[in-house]
């Protein structure tokens, strides 16, 4: 079984807050869901020579494009700002 | 008549011979969408459907106009509508509202559509069944006590249901076919690319395809025609222009893969969708049985990525820029808080999953694996496609189940994805075509897998099948 421990540290890892019950339910769906994922060990070994979605990236040229028709509207949405700037609370 | 049962074409001719409006038909959708107790809608845009049915009436009236102008629709909530609220179904979005147009959102106003609303679904479309929406469960029109499956639940219960004459819904892994299925109208995933991604919320990126669910498969070809193809602001979305294509059974070859047909399959669901092969094989159609040899590797391979993908997309929502945002002590805080507070229990367990997979330790184990099992997968279909034009199989092992029957147990909901989720590793397009009732009266989809770009193979001989 996943320990407590390692469920609140993937959770501090993913910025996110977990009660008490969260994480002993996490602990025992992901204990289960990981246990099913034991399945691929039986897979045969293949090389990979690139990630899946690397042949879908191209190159674009290096272009300016203008925001700004919709700059206000972004901003708008953010929960706290002040003029044009989106207000964050301080980092340390 | 009722026009809320017309698909496009009749709709189109309807109102082509001013037998009716496009305001008289969007209010007749209105009325009955207001009347619905299936909780299909998270929002109704009435002001801007009224809207857009009248400047499509303007334009009918003028003689020049397309099949899907006028005729109203439902735009599952995970894409953007300029100006309307755009939830994905989730606390943490639960007020915001979209800035701009998603690709095919602007491409359907170009064509004059109407747009009714934004349909429910699975929270930031992460489920099978519908549950998972913070707003309420969809439920399933041929059985309320039913789920509608998922994720796009609304988008196809409120077609079903003639809520709307057609809908879009996108699909990870299986989010189409699956609620298309449960609810007994066609929905087609497209190739991966063939639709720009450019305004659908992001889920799994080398996963996440839009398409069209509608109540036949003569709309699903009209309404793929008007939202595919090259957008400039997806770099994954193909050069690919819709051909229209005319194939008859009998030149054709159907792969029926062997692993799509083992123990935990429905009765009715098996009888059902051989009762379509032979269908098919009656009509002149070679069958061959054939092998997806990965096919017991998909399942995990697919809730590896996915999760991992989402849970770098989903990073975004940090109470910063936008949605909800709860207060705290530090930045630190503010994210901590306002992610706990905003996502609901699938989406963390998915965000859990994903940064488990992708931490330092585990990569090799779970996110390398599963890239290398994708390899796998896709060397399948490719063997597979030269052997035969195209694969038919079940959707879904069983059919619509009750509602609250798996909300306990994640596994058991992750599994109704097992025969959907290959199509959506390897690329390749799949389709949904109801294909019969089971003794309760559930509908039954038959699964039609395709090449790449090939949905007009599917959809050709979908039209078949859909007569058969």
């Amino acid at each position: 079984m996943i320990s407590k421990e390692e469920v609140e540290h993937i959770a501090k890892l993913a910025r996110l807050e977990l009660t008490e019950k969260e994480v002993e339910k996490m602990r025992k769906d992901l204990t289960a869901i990981l246990g099913y994922f034991d399945l691929l060990k039986r897979a045969p070994k293949v090389k990979i020579e690139e990630p899946a979605f690397a042949k879908a990236s191209a190159w674009r040229r290096d272009e300016v494009v203008s925001s700004y028709d919709i700059a206000d509207e972004l901003i708008g949405a953010a929960p706290d700002k002040k003029d044009n700037y989106i207000k964050v609370k301080a980092i340390f | 008549m009722d026009l809320t049962e017309l698909t496009i074409r009749r709709a189109h001719e309807g109102l082509k011979s001013k037998k009716f409006t496009s305001v008289e038909l969007t209010k007749a959708y209105l009325e009955k969408i207001k009347k619905s107790d299936l909780n299909a809608f998270l929002s109704v845009t009435e002001d801007l459907a009224l809207q857009q049915a009248e400047e499509a009436d303007k334009k009918i009236a003028s003689g020049e106009f397309g099949m899907l102008c006028g005729i109203p629709c439902a735009i599952k909530d995970a894409i953007l509508v300029e100006g309307q609220k755009c939830t994905a179904a989730s606390k943490i979005l639960e007020n915001y509202v979209a800035s701009y147009d998603a690709t095919v959102i602007k491409k359907l106003k170009e064509s004059g559509a109407v747009i009714l609303g934004k349909t429910n679904m699975d929270e930031f479309a992460m489920g099978g069944s519908g549950e998972n929406s913070a707003f309420g469960a969809t439920k399933n029109p041929h059985d309320k006590t039913k789920v509608a499956g998922g994720s796009s639940s609304g988008s196809a219960a409120s077609v079903a249901a003639d809520e709307a004459c057609y809908s879009l819904g996108s699909d990870t892994g299986g989010s189409i076919r699956l609620p298309a299925s449960f609810c007994g109208v066609v929905g087609l995933k497209p190739t991966y690319g063939a639709v720009s991604r450019y305004g659908l919320i992001a889920f799994g990126s080398s996963l996440d395809q839009i398409g069209p669910i509608t109540k036949n498969i003569e709309d699903a070809k009209i309404v793929f025609d008007a939202i595919s193809g090259k957008d400039k602001m997806d770099a994954t979305s193909a050069d690919y222009v819709y051909e229209k294509l005319n194939i008859e059974l009998k030149d054709l070859k159907i792969g029926v893969p062997k692993e799509y047909f083992v123990k935990g399959i429905d009765r009715d669901v098996e009888k059902i969708i051989r009762s379509s092969i032979k269908k098919a094989e009656d009509a002149g159609a070679e069958i061959i049985d054939i092998s997806l040899p990965s096919t017991e590797y998909a399942l995990a391979c697919y809730y590896i990525i996915a999760p991992c993908e989402a849970s770098a997309n989903l990073a975004r929502y940090d109470g910063i820029k936008y949605g909800l945002s709860e207060n705290g002590k530090d930045l630190l805080d503010v994210y901590l808080n306002s992610r706990g507070k905003g996502f609901g229990p699938e989406v963390k367990r998915r965000i859990i999953l994903g940064t488990y997979a992708l931490s330092s330790g585990y990569y090799d184990a779970y996110y390398k694996k599963a890239l290398e099992v994708r390899e796998l997968v896709k060397q399948d279909f490719v063997k597979a496609f030269k052997k035969v034009d195209l694969i038919f199989c079940p959707v879904s092992p069983t059919p619509a189940f009750k509602l609250g029957e798996k909300t306990d147990n994640p596994l058991a909901m992750y599994l109704v994805d097992v025969y959907t989720v290959a199509v959506n590793i390897a690329g390749v397009p799949g389709l949904s075509l109801p294909a019969g009732k089971t003794k309760e009266g559930l509908p039954v989809g038959l699964q039609i897998i395709g090449n790449h770009f090939e949905e007009n193979k599917i959809l050709s001989i979908g039209m078949f099948m859909e007569k058969a």
